[in-house]
């Protein structure tokens, strides 16, 4: 029998759950890796060399390389762990969240100012479906 | 014996810490949201506490996924601040209560609840923001501080109502301590928000007018409220808000307010402050 889980429809959310944790392990802990400024350096200096010393899977070593944190997220990335990259990258935590809302940085900056996404339309998949 | 005096909520967003740090809380963008500490800063002044039992999530930093402790209780004699890669935060060292660490410990244990024991690690922006929120930029802290560490980053976190219950066991330990102590709780994190996923940014203000409503009136109700409600209504990263029931259950029935403020944004976040008293 699987978990229960109730937030499987909330729209444009992946929950970090157990699931998600154990397929992303590795990619989670290489970001960890990150806090140590002499691993930093090694991998700004050869991204590859570095990604191919931890057990990933191709596919999330191709969605570091490109920074593609909502593809990273959705074979099991965490944010807590993604802003060890956005800091290794010399960007902030909002850039991170602008790229996977698909806004540039300054876009989402102002959506913040002006009052953050609102929750209307937010809550179920199937608000979204219907268009 | 020791008196638990206040209770407080903040949230512990790092861009705030970078605020301060940098000198740029009278900034447009920070000083709204600074402005509705300076109340906090003069009240923690007048009602200076000997210890802060502050309750708060670590964001991978001294825990990652190798090791996740649901509930960490701090008996450390001293903690520093974590180099989060802008350097560790320039603030002074913070100093522990590991008597009543250790006290406290032993009695939430004897209640049933499962805590783990954590005498050496660094504490990040969860901890430490609120610390340079409401003390400012001190040259050593004006009181001892207890960090109380909980898992909200790897789904699930503890209930609301393992985390209210857990916060009355922290009472009656504080209640049994022989020492003369004038203890206060912060419950730290929220409010409503979400960093990841195409949903990034969500902001929901008419939950977090709510959630203080019910958190102050009808707290019993409100650790009812199943993770998936925080989720759908106040974001993924929102979920952080069970921590302030902690804080709500070490509270007396019946509290009294005695400040509150909300500001959106700091970063993607909403922002929100209360300080209670038992009424």
């Amino acid at each position: 029998m699987a978990l229960d889980k109730p937030y499987s429809d909330i729209p444009g959310t992946i929950v970090f759950d157990s699931d998600m944790a154990r397929a992303g392990y590795h990619a989670n802990q290489f970001c960890m890796s990150l806090m140590k400024p002499e691993n930093r350096e090694r991998f700004l200096a050869d991204e590859r060399a570095y990604l191919d010393e931890w057990p990933m899977s191709e596919e999330q070593k191709q969605a570091i390389l490109d920074r593609n944190y909502l593809r990273l997220q959705q074979l099991g990335g965490n944010v807590y762990y993604f802003a060890k990259m956005f800091f290794t990258d010399k960007k902030s935590v909002a850039y991170g969240s602008s790229t996977m809302a698909g806004m540039s940085e300054q876009e989402y900056m102002q959506m913040m100012i002006d009052g953050g996404r609102s929750i209307e339309g937010n809550r179920f998949t199937k608000e979204q479906e219907n268009g | 014996m020791a008196r638990l005096t206040a209770g407080l909520t903040t949230s512990h967003v790092p861009a705030i810490g970078a605020a301060i740090d940098l000198g740029k809380t009278q900034e447009p963008y920070w000083k709204p949201l600074f402005d509705g500490f300076e109340f906090s800063r003069k009240w923690m002044q007048e009602n200076k506490p000997d210890v802060v039992f502050l309750v708060y999530n670590d964001h991978a930093s001294a825990f990652d996924l190798s090791n996740i402790p649901t509930f960490a209780i701090g008996c450390g004699e001293e903690y520093e601040s974590t180099d989060e890669g802008w350097g560790p935060r320039p603030i002074p060292t913070v100093k522990g209560a590991p008597d009543l660490a250790w006290h406290i410990r032993q009695s939430v244990i004897q209640d049933d609840f499962d805590l783990t024991t954590v005498s050496e690690m660094t504490v990040d922006h969860g901890f430490t923001v609120p610390l340079s929120l409401l003390f400012g930029q001190p040259k050593e802290w004006p009181c001892l501080v207890i960090p109380f560490a909980v898992n909200v980053i790897v789904y699930p976190p503890p209930s609301g109502r393992r985390c209210y219950e857990i916060g009355k066991s922290i009472r009656k330990a504080i209640d049994s301590f022989d020492d003369d102590l004038n203890v206060q709780i912060w419950g730290t994190g929220g409010m409503s928000h979400q960093l990841q996923g195409p949903r990034a940014g969500l902001i929901n203000k008419d939950f977090d007018m709510k959630f203080f409503e019910d958190l102050i009136h009808n707290p019993e109700a409100l650790a009812e409220m199943p993770h998936v409600e925080y989720q759908r209504d106040a974001g993924s990263e929102g979920i952080e808000l069970v921590m302030w029931l902690i804080m709500r259950g070490a509270m007396d029935a019946k509290v009294k307010e005695i400040h509150r403020h909300y500001h959106v944004p700091a970063s993607s976040t909403a922002v929100g402050h209360l300080i209670l008293e038992n009424a």
